[in-house]
């Protein structure tokens, strides 16, 4: 059982796990499914500066943090109890692209030849986790959520805003990843 | 135990944000949100071994080079959808009795402008929100650089809020 649960899990089987996560939130408690609003209640919580925008009774939003941080032990129990040895397995013209930008270590699912602490103090480094970061906050709060909170729970919904903002989602990363990443990769 | 509030003050303040509205009107003693930790658990397990957390995963989909990541997006839409549907047909309760009522969502600019940004930064971190948090679970100790720009860039857009287009 353990050794077939290490194993990567196929999407047929991971995709109705996650969407079943929308009925579960809402008959335990009434609640929304959506992630980057979290980031909102941290602001909010720590360093709400009076901006309107933080000026809410985020406490009453709580259950969404220890949502957040069930997901943060949820990944290290799976990395610790469920972890699969070989390495990643990656389309090949994919790994033929990396190579050319140095990236070779597929041991974990986060590529640590440009993701680590030395790469952070470079600009592709820089870029990538700081700008890279900063766009995700920024634009999840602008557009009013992210993937789960739009195209998961508003798609879930029929809301033709969130089939909007999903389809710019989309349009944005096909944008990254073919024109801008390239170049941010060779730096 | 259990306690009716009155009519929810910050609604309209909570309201801004087109998710994430919670439309419990009871308040429990804090150890009811261990549901929540539990839910999340099982969530992050199936973000780390179906690898939505993967970087890679992110790129192949972007590169249309792997239909993995649109298997799992599709099959959880689907997913959702007969939950919603069939908890509006049933009238389903929650736990405590409460009828369950989902906000619908107001259109506005930020969905495409905003949306569009946080395409970009999807492509470049290889992580949305929810994978942000599983990363770092998972022992990589500098997405939470990410993790703390990405709280910055939320901070900042509450800020300046006012002057963006909507």
């Amino acid at each position: 059982m353990i050794e077939f649960l290490k194993q990567p899990w196929a999407w047929y089987v991971a995709g109705p796990l996650i969407g079943l996560t929308v009925p579960i939130l809402l008959i335990i408690g009434n609640k929304s499914f959506g992630i980057s609003s979290s980031l909102r209640h941290i602001c909010a919580s720590c360093m709400p500066a009076n901006i309107p925008f933080f000026k809410y009774d985020w406490k009453k939003e709580v259950w969404n943090l220890f949502f957040v941080l069930g997901i943060f032990l949820g990944g290290a129990i799976a990395i610790n109890l469920l972890s699969n040895p070989a390495p990643v397995e990656v389309n090949p013209e994919l790994a033929g692209e990396l190579t050319r930008y140095g990236i070779t270590d597929y041991r974990s699912l986060i590529p640590q030849d440009i993701i680590n602490w030395q790469s952070l103090f470079t600009i592709k480094g820089f870029l990538l986790m700081v700008v890279g970061g900063f766009l995700v906050g920024f634009g999840t709060r602008y557009a009013g959520g992210c993937t789960s909170g739009h195209a998961i729970m508003g798609l879930s919904n029929l809301q033709l805003p969130s089939l909007i903002a999903t389809g710019c989602f989309m349009i944005g990363g096909f944008i990254m990843a073919n024109l801008i990443l390239p170049l941010i990769l060779s730096l | 135990m259990l306690q009716n509030t009155d009519a929810n003050t910050d609604l309209a303040v909570r309201s801004l944000d087109a998710i994430c509205v919670n439309e419990s009107r009871l308040e429990h003693k804090w150890y009811h949100n261990l549901k929540y930790l539990v839910v999340g658990i099982f969530f992050g397990i199936v973000f780390v071994k179906a690898e939505v957390i993967s970087w890679y995963r992110i790129q192949e989909m972007f590169r249309l080079q792997s239909f993995h990541m649109y298997g799992i997006i599709g099959s959880a839409v689907i997913t959702g959808m007969i939950s919603v549907w069939l908890i509006k047909k049933f009238n389903v309760k929650t736990i405590y009795g409460e009828l369950i009522r989902i906000s619908p969502k107001a259109f506005n600019k930020g969905q495409i402008y905003g949306g569009l940004m946080f395409g970009l930064g999807w492509a470049m971190t290889g992580a949305c929100p929810g994978p942000l948090f599983a990363q770092i679970g998972t022992g990589a100790t500098v997405v939470g650089v990410t993790l703390l720009s990405a709280i910055a860039g939320t901070w900042v857009y509450g800020r300046i809020r006012e002057k963006l287009p909507h």
